[in-house]
């Protein structure tokens, strides 16, 4: 194995992985402040990818990308006041086919705006062609926007429920919707808010790749598969856990090339989700107490 | 269990009026796509046992549905003449597990007898849904529906992927299964309304067996799973058990579908194995009302019917995705139990 090309897999997979990371924690922080898993997580990836490519026809690349991030946080709101919001303790099941439902919808409209093309956004730096070298390994600029923009948003999302105050009324929110509603806490707002926020980082997730992976209408399913996988591998809820999980499942993605066809490269995700949940369903940094029944 | 019999009877009414009315109006066309939805009528019924009664999701059905299909398929097309002299051919041939026939270009072809194919098909996805079910079924809500979808996703793959399985193609040219000499499955025009009987009484017999069952101490286990398992548990009914059952029982009917619908389109391709089949099961047993055996069975009926005789168009999975939404938001109990006037009055009272 030649010691150059391996460190590019590595850099190709970090890529990746940061982006399954923050699909990933898109679905922790929706299932912080609900008990429920997003499935349409990877349509929010998805349409603000999407969204930014037609907005780029007319506008600067950063404009457009802001814009879209905008909107797509817009339909996050909007899908959570419209299915969620007014349901009365519905059951898991219920929720799980909503959401189902919600991915199939977001998809087929997508489809009949966007129709089956397969779309990129512009290199933010410089072309497909260019590189950066690192001690003898090339790569892409775009490589070093994804790995810096995922980065911020997950360095900025610690602060955000750290420091300030709507992010410490999430945190209470997830951990005692009871007890924090009676502090004086609107938990239909951080529900509300828990969408927007992952609908953002979903939308921003989705355009910085764009350029690399390029965008389709179906993209968001892989990525919420794969998204689920990585934050059940960090365990359930625990953000900085994803980022680890990601990486771990992007580098193990990209160097399976070298061992198997690339055809079963999706397969590697499925098999550590499976074997993950039948051996240790609180994930690899999980502690038992962690795990909600459900 | 009376109001049952008397159910079930009209349920055979109805089937045989279907029949006579459209063979009357000249329409037989439409009991081919009666009897493909016949068919995935079986899965739902499969899928109401183990959602509805056992409280237990699956999103990976179509799965076994796939392993039904595709198993028969392989086998009664695969040409085993290279391998005539081999010890394994020869001594099936010698058991009469073999038949030899000419394909459409006058190829003769070797292969296995289409009641291997079946039952095979049928031990195969029962051994696939048993080893499956000890460890998937351990898990709850979503990890369940996450663990399901993967299997779903992993049956999508290898299919799409592994040349004796066509990959993207499919097996095509399956030929008819004859159950008895003069009776087969096929896509034969002067067989479908012989074929449009088999899946009737396929359907019947599926639903008479459920009915039993759920009105059996079995029925009543699997209505205490559902409502809290814990307290079933501790009650002395084994769930773990239960729960294995009619996972294996929900997967063996739905692979009987696939190996029967093969044998009667002739062919199967991967888009049975996707994971949008899997959900649109779902979507078919939550509109029914999820614990509904009439339910599942009106609304698989109707849906698989417009479906397959085009009337969504381009729209069909988008129905499918709204029917899920819809009935989840506003008829958690399914269609045939919505009260109107409730219904509104509560949204006002939310709003």
């Amino acid at each position: 194995m030649n010691i150059e090309l391996f460190f590019q897999y590595i850099a190709g997979g970090i890529t990746y992985g940061f982006i399954y990371a923050i699909v990933a924690i898109g679905f922790n922080i929706i299932y912080n402040t609900t008990g429920i898993i997003n499935f349409a997580q990877g349509e929010f990836v998805m349409l603000g990818s999407m969204t930014a490519i037609t907005l780029n026809a007319f506008l600067p690349l950063p404009v457009a990308i802001v814009l879209s991030v905008l909107i797509t946080m817009l339909v996050g709101a909007v899908i959570e006041i419209l299915f969620f919001r007014w349901l009365e303790s519905p059951t898991v099941l219920r929720m799980i086919i909503i959401t189902i439902g919600l991915s199939i919808i977001i998809r087929e409209i997508a489809l009949a705006i966007w129709g089956v093309n397969v779309r990129a956004l512009p290199y933010f730096t410089g072309n497909e062609v260019s590189s950066v070298s690192f001690w003898g390994v090339h790569i892409s600029p775009q490589v070093l926007w994804v790995i810096g923009v995922c980065s911020m948003m997950v360095l900025a999302l610690q602060l955000f429920f750290k420091y300030s105050r709507f992010g410490r009324q999430m945190r209470a929110c997830a951990d005692n919707r009871e007890a924090a509603r009676l502090c004086g806490i609107n938990t239909k707002n951080m529900v509300t808010l828990s969408f927007v926020l992952s609908a953002g980082m979903g939308a921003t997730a989705g355009c910085v790749v764009s350029p690399i992976t390029y965008s389709q209408y179906n993209m968001g399913v892989p990525l919420a598969i794969k998204g689920f996988t990585v934050a059940i591998l960090g365990g359930l809820g625990n953000s900085l856990a994803a980022v680890a999980g990601g990486l771990i499942l992007g580098i193990l993605e990209s160097l399976s090339v070298w061992i198997m066809p690339s055809a079963y490269k999706d397969a590697i995700a499925i098999s550590i989700l499976l074997l993950i949940l039948f051996f240790r369903p609180r994930g690899l940094f999980g502690r038992k107490e962690d795990l909600r029944e459900f | 269990m009376k109001g049952e019999r008397i159910k079930i009877g009209l349920l055979c009414l109805l089937l045989v009026l279907i029949d006579l009315i459209t063979t009357s109006v000249a329409r037989t066309y439409y009991l081919t796509q009666l009897t493909m939805s016949l068919y995935y009528t079986l899965v739902v019924l499969g899928l109401v046992l183990l959602m509805g009664y056992a409280g237990q999701i699956s999103l990976g059905h179509a799965g076994f549905f796939a392993i039904g299909g595709y198993t028969t398929a392989v086998l009664s097309t695969y040409n085993l003449l290279k391998y005539k002299d081999s010890a394994v051919v020869k001594v099936s041939s010698e058991l009469g597990l073999l038949t030899l026939r000419e394909n459409l270009y006058g190829e003769q072809i070797l292969s296995f007898h289409p009641w291997i194919g079946v039952l095979l098909s049928l031990v195969i996805a029962a051994t696939v849904a048993y080893l499956i079910g000890i460890p998937v079924l351990k898990l709850k809500g979503h990890y369940l529906a996450m663990a399901t979808l993967g299997f779903g996703i992993i049956v999508y793959r290898i299919v799409l992927g592994t040349p004796i399985f066509g990959e993207a193609d499919g097996v095509s040219d399956v030929p008819p299964f004859v159950i008895l000499p003069g009776l087969s499955i096929s896509g034969q025009m002067d067989e479908r309304r012989a074929n449009y009987y088999i899946a009737s009484l396929l359907v019947v017999v599926v639903v008479y067996l459920m009915t039993n069952l759920i009105n059996s101490r079995v029925g009543r286990a699997l209505r205490a799973i559902h409502g809290a398992e814990d307290a079933a548990e501790s009650a002395g009914v084994d769930t773990a058990e239960y729960k294995l059952k009619v996972f294996v029982m929900s997967a063996v009917i739905a692979a009987l579908a696939g190996a029967f619908l093969t044998h009667f389109n002739g062919g199967i391709g991967p888009s049975e194995a996707s994971v949008m089949k899997s959900v649109r099961y779902v979507a078919i047993v939550a509109a029914g009302g999820m614990a509904s055996i009439w339910g599942g069975l009106t609304m698989a009926m109707l849906l698989n019917f417009l479906s397959l005789r085009g009337y969504f168009g381009q729209y069909d999975d988008a129905v499918f995705g709204a029917v899920l939404i819809l009935i989840m938001l506003f008829a958690p109990e399914g269609l045939l139990r919505v009260n109107p006037a409730g219904l509104l009055k509560n949204i006002f009272k939310r709003s």
